[in-house]
């Protein structure tokens, strides 16, 4: 029995004592291997990950292709730094903030998916693309005629996120124990990003869960069914929209900073990158390919210059550029030899195991 | 109250079934831009009965039942079971009874057999309703064995007869009173179409009333009770389905002789 068999045929307790028990170890185990830049790597994955949850709701479920994503994400951002910054003022608490971003972001996700309800493939593509950067130009230019984001300058000094008094930019003695703020934060996040996570699952084993898989796969039948399938559709884009706005809101925080630059195209294409490597529609995948889609790039952002000057005794290539051509690469290999994605539903591998 | 052409007037609520006609169809019109694929045309199905409509490509069949399920805009009237539903939005009628078996079937490729079949049940999710939906589905697994020994399958690996009886099945689970179906027998193998015309017959055996839309007039006729011949949007004719088979211009024109 290798050790593969041994975990899959514990009792499920143990398996989840085992989960919990690792989950909240990596953090440790990161920043004594590999130092705090990683550990605010891990923090970043978390986001990343409820980011692609949310995406992976209008993309994997409901079969549409947003490219236009981050855009939730930056109302979520934006929302917590007007109301948590010195810019106006307001110092809201942290669990105001986020359902109010969430919410505002939903929103947004009705704003956009209403017009674009007839749309399909790569239409709908081009549309949500141009959402998303009217959105970033807007954040970009409502400094004038009256200064709201502050323009290109971005908000900065936004309040960290204050949990029962404590700040969670701020060690933590428990017993003790000095919990560092990066391990908080990533607590925090994590116990967030397992919301967003049980949500999906739960609606994706919902009666709206199967009425998007109806309108995915093929939209008039759907109808025919009795999915009234413009509702459907707007509540994939709002509900895709506030997982969206909710880690915005958390990105915000994290940062203590937001500007429009961190809301580039470049941005919704990663998350769809992570839907779509990790295997659309498959919540463990879609985990899997936020992980290796935040982790690959640092790695090689790290790593490329060291193993240059190891092996030529000097960098010949910058290890920025490097980055992005091994991105690259990796993209296209897995898209080639796993066109379904690192780890798609097994039903898809199931298909001719019919009993 | 028994015959087309006379529907000028609004039906009365309810009350009508049994007497009236189930569908009655008052100069429909269908536009795409600029051309007219269905131009002004009046027809009717009464309860229990099948009824086909036949023509060539793009003589308008399909256009004129996406329009009856309220799939694309229409002009004109059309009543069912007495009411105008002509304002109705398409998702609404499978719960009074009105389905439709879309052209090339439309059957969700990566479900299972067995979600395919519970989403044709998509509007009777009531926890009473649970147990009829169990049985409607063990009727189908009858009616369509080989989709019983697939029902753990995905729909998207099944053979083209095959998801013809599904895509049946499915509109079936929603209980219809009428069953448009499209093409039923579009690229699929002689002997798979006589299957599934077998199980369209028993269907409405059982009481459903079924308007046929097919390009193979031939098949259609044997099967059906009446017929309406479209050319060009236009409804040229209008008979038994055995009058037609003997009529020599559909003989010319449809079956090849």
């Amino acid at each position: 029995m290798n050790a593969g068999m041994f975990l899959t045929h514990m009792p499920r307790k143990v398996q989840l004592a085992l989960a919990v028990v690792a989950l909240a170890g990596l953090p440790f185990m990161v920043s004594a291997g590999l130092g705090n830049t990683w550990l605010r790597v891990l923090d970043f994955a978390l986001l990343y990950v409820m980011l692609a949850l949310g995406l992976n709701i209008v993309v994997g479920f409901a079969g549409l292709l947003d490219l236009g994503y981050i855009a939730f994400y930056a109302v979520g951002a934006y929302v917590y730094a007007l109301l948590a910054s010195p810019q106006f003022g307001l110092h809201w608490p942290v669990w105001a903030i986020l359902p109010v971003g969430a919410l505002a972001a939903c929103g947004f996700g009705v704003v956009l998916g209403a017009p674009t309800l007839r749309l399909r493939g790569d239409y709908l593509a081009i549309v949500t693309l141009g959402f998303g950067e009217i959105v970033r130009i807007f954040m970009n230019n409502l400094n004038a005629p009256v200064n709201i984001t502050n323009g290109p300058k971005g908000i900065a000094s936004i309040d960290p996120i204050q949990i029962g008094g404590h700040v969670l930019s701020q060690p933590l003695e428990i017993f003790g124990v000095t919990v560092p703020a990066l391990v908080l934060t990533y607590y925090f996040f994590l116990a967030l990003a397992l919301l967003v996570m049980l949500a999906g699952l739960r609606l994706q084993d919902s009666r709206i869960g199967r009425a998007w898989a109806a309108i995915r796969e093929d939209e008039m039948a759907a109808k025919a069914c009795g999915i009234n399938t413009r509702n459907v559709k707007l509540l994939a884009f709002a509900m895709g929209a506030s997982f969206g706005g909710l880690a915005g809101g958390l990105f915000a925080s994290f940062q203590e900073f937001v500007s429009p630059e961190s809301f580039s195209l470049m941005e919704s294409i990663m998350v769809l990158c992570m839907v779509v490597l990790g295997g659309m529609g498959h919540i463990p995948g879609v985990i899997l390919g936020a992980l290796v889609l935040t982790v690959l790039p640092e790695a090689f952002r790290h790593g490329a210059g060291p193993v240059q000057q190891a092996v030529f005794g000097q960098v010949l290539v910058d290890p920025e550029n490097l980055r992005m051509l091994l991105f690259g690469i990796a993209l296209v290999a897995v898209m080639l030899y796993r066109p379904s994605g690192l780890w798609p539903d097994p039903r898809h591998r199931q298909e001719f195991n019919a009993r | 109250m028994n015959d087309s052409g006379a529907e000028s007037m609004h039906l009365p609520r309810e009350g009508e079934q049994g007497e009236g006609h189930l569908l009655e169809v008052t100069n429909l019109k269908v536009r795409y831009g600029g051309i007219t694929a269905v131009k002004d045309i009046s027809f009717s199905v009464a309860a229990g009965e099948m009824v086909c409509l036949i023509g060539a490509n793009g003589a308008g069949k399909t256009s004129t039942l996406k329009a009856l399920a309220r799939m694309i805009p229409a002009d004109g009237d059309i009543h069912y079971a007495g009411r105008r539903i002509n304002g109705f939005p398409a998702h609404t009628l499978i719960s009074q009874g009105l389905a439709l078996v879309p052209e090339g079937r439309g059957v969700f490729a990566r479900l299972t057999v067995a979600e395919n079949l519970a989403m044709g049940a998509y509007h009777r999710h009531r926890p009473d309703e649970r147990a009829a939906v169990q049985e409607d589905a063990a009727r189908m697994y009858t009616l369509f064995p080989r989709l019983a020994e697939r029902r753990r399958q995905l729909a998207g690996t099944l053979s083209g007869g095959e998801q013809q009886m599904l895509a049946i099945g499915r509109a079936l689970m929603g209980k219809p009173q009428l069953l448009l179906l499209d093409e039923p027998s579009m690229g699929l193998a002689p002997l798979m179409v006589q299957t599934v015309f077998d199980a369209i017959r028993s269907v409405a055996q059982s009481g459903v009333t079924i308007l046929l839309v097919e390009q193979n007039a031939r098949l259609a006729l044997t099967v059906c009770n009446r017929g309406y011949v479209l050319e060009n949007g236009v409804i040229t004719l209008s008979d038994s389905a055995a009058n037609l088979l003997a009529d020599p211009r559909v003989r010319a024109a449809y079956l090849g002789e």
